[in-house]
């Protein structure tokens, strides 16, 4: 539309309306107060605002919209999960991932291409059998394939036996998908913020003041801001703002290294996951091909990227695509990673009695984002607990009751 | 290439390394209520800033402990684990049993 452009570019009224609201001065209090503006935190301030009137909102962010892990993740939305409350869980995500454009009118390029992980070894084909049946059960589209399904569904992909891992089988989940990270937040905190909701940037929280058992108050660069309650949507630094409110977490925050080639013309249609090799790719809508694996091997607060990590994600992204031998990166990167025991999220009450949580999200924050802004809404808003997250409660933890998805999490850290 | 000083076997490739988890002081074996160790074993203080940690060199399945800054990842010191665990412990399930118990010859698995 290049008059279109043309008229827009000489348009007097240029750059248009703003997406969000400008920075205005902090409130002395508000209603509620979220602490960290990623696809979770928007999320959360757009279901409050659209769905239960509440308005009187601040989503404190100390960078910038979407800076933290939203920007960093690898955006995989799948609910092949192994548990019953974790595939329950993903599965409301995925359905909600699937009417998100129209939900806020924003475009999140939502694609339903699917997610095939590979099985090295037998014991994968035993726990993907089970995954399978378990998927089933909960109405998500899963099954096992074989090596012929496998080749046809993929020609570019190594099936030799001659490999030092080769490719015995694989589990098909028809659901998986892909959408553009950066637009979730984008969508939300427009929602959000047309309905009265406050985004304010470069607003760092320092302090929390917590008395006799509630939160009172917040201590920011810019100012104190007195709260009716707080939730905290701080992936990457869950453990660093949760102990500002006193409140202990069982989190190891990891980096998470991924990198991205050059442009392809369009060649592989779904997501491919190795938990053996440690490796998992897809080919985003621009053509690169998107390169991410396991957790560094220790804890660190920092998203630098190394050579050992680029060197054992390429080696083994070369086993399963031959051909990317020829391919230059373009970019490598890091997010951190807040690991719980159990690869579940912790979500819910806290000890402090209007501090709510939502937070280790490990690496499976971004698939669980919609699901996770209705349901911490909902719990705000009638400061009951939804029955699909009471499972991923703290307390669970003191109980023994951890929901193990260790062996389906994309690649083993 | 980071390189991380071993105790016993000098400066090595970090990747010859093992991260083995946070150090932190068992509770009583005897008195510990179910929310203590619950508390021991799964949580963590994940301390942005200078930390205590367990290291295991792979090769000579040698633990010990080093003390390393979370943020910028320098490590400022590594040293052998008697330098913590200096007396006997003693395990059987006796009343006098000191309260400081903790294993002298196995690291703490994360």
């Amino acid at each position: 539309m290049p008059f279109g452009l043309l008229k827009y570019g000489l348009n007097s009224e240029y750059p248009g309306t703003h997406h969000f609201n400008p920075a205005t001065e902090l409130k002395k209090h508000y209603d509620v107060v979220i602490i960290g503006a990623g696809g979770h935190g928007t999320g959360i301030a757009y279901h409050l605002a659209k769905y239960h009137g509440i308005t009187n909102v601040a989503v404190l962010e100390k960078n910038y919209l979407g800076s933290g892990n939203t920007a960093r993740n690898t955006a995989v939305i799948r609910s092949n999960y192994l548990t019953e409350e974790g595939v329950t869980f993903y599965r409301e995500s995925v359905k909600l991932w699937q009417d998100l454009s129209n939900e806020f009118n924003y475009n999140v390029m939502m694609e339903s291409r699917g997610q095939l992980t590979l099985a090295h070894s037998d014991a994968a084909i035993r726990s993907f059998r089970w995954r399978a049946e378990v998927n089933q059960h909960m109405g998500v589209r899963s099954e096992l394939i074989d090596r012929q399904q496998i080749a046809e569904m993929i020609p570019n992909l190594n099936m030799s036996e001659d490999s030092r891992f080769p490719i015995i089988g694989g589990l098909w989940h028809a659901d998986g998908a892909t959408a553009r990270h950066d637009a979730v937040a984008w969508g939300y905190a427009k929602g959000a913020c047309e309905r009265g909701v406050e985004l304010h940037q470069l607003t760092e929280v320092q302090d929390i003041e917590v008395t006799s058992g509630r939160v009172t108050a917040l201590k920011t660069n810019r100012g104190r801001i007195q709260c009716g309650c707080v939730v905290q949507a701080v992936a990457g630094a869950s453990s660093v703002v949760a102990k500002m409110a006193g409140i202990p977490l069982p989190i190891h925050s990891y980096p998470l290294q991924a990198m991205v080639t050059q442009p392809y013309k369009p060649l592989l249609t779904p997501h491919v996951s190795s938990p053996h090799l440690h490796v998992y790719t897809h080919q985003t809508s621009r053509g690169e091909f998107v390169i991410g694996g396991g957790s560094d091997p220790y804890p660190l607060y920092n998203t630098r990227a190394t050579l050992d990590q680029r060197e054992t994600l390429t080696a083994a992204a070369l086993e399963l695509f031959p051909f990317l031998a020829q391919a230059r990166m373009l970019r490598q990167w890091a997010g951190t990673t807040d690991m719980t025991p159990d690869y579940s999220p912790i979500m819910g009450l806290s000890p402090v009695e209007n501090y709510y949580l939502d937070a280790g999200w490990g690496t499976w924050g971004f698939k669980a984002t919609p699901i996770c802004g209705k349901t911490m809404a909902e719990l705000v808003a009638t400061k009951k607990v939804p029955d699909i997250i009471k499972p991923f409660e703290l307390e669970r933890f003191y109980k023994y009751q951890q929901i193990n998805e260790a062996g389906a999490t994309a690649a083993s850290h | 290439m980071k390189l991380l000083t071993c105790p016993l076997n000098g400066q090595r490739n970090i990747s010859e390394f093992t991260y083995g988890g946070e150090y932190h002081q068992m509770p009583d074996h005897q008195q510990a209520s179910s929310r203590e160790w619950a508390e021991h074993v799964f949580f963590h203080d994940n301390n942005a800033g200078i930390v205590t940690e367990w290291w295991c060199h792979s090769a000579s399945s040698y633990w010990f402990l080093a003390q390393r800054n979370t943020i910028s990842d320098q490590i400022l010191r590594t040293f052998p684990a008697d330098e913590i665990f200096n007396q006997r412990v003693d395990f059987a399930p006796a009343a006098e049993v000191s309260s400081d118990a903790t294993p002298a010859t196995k690291g703490e698995s994360r």
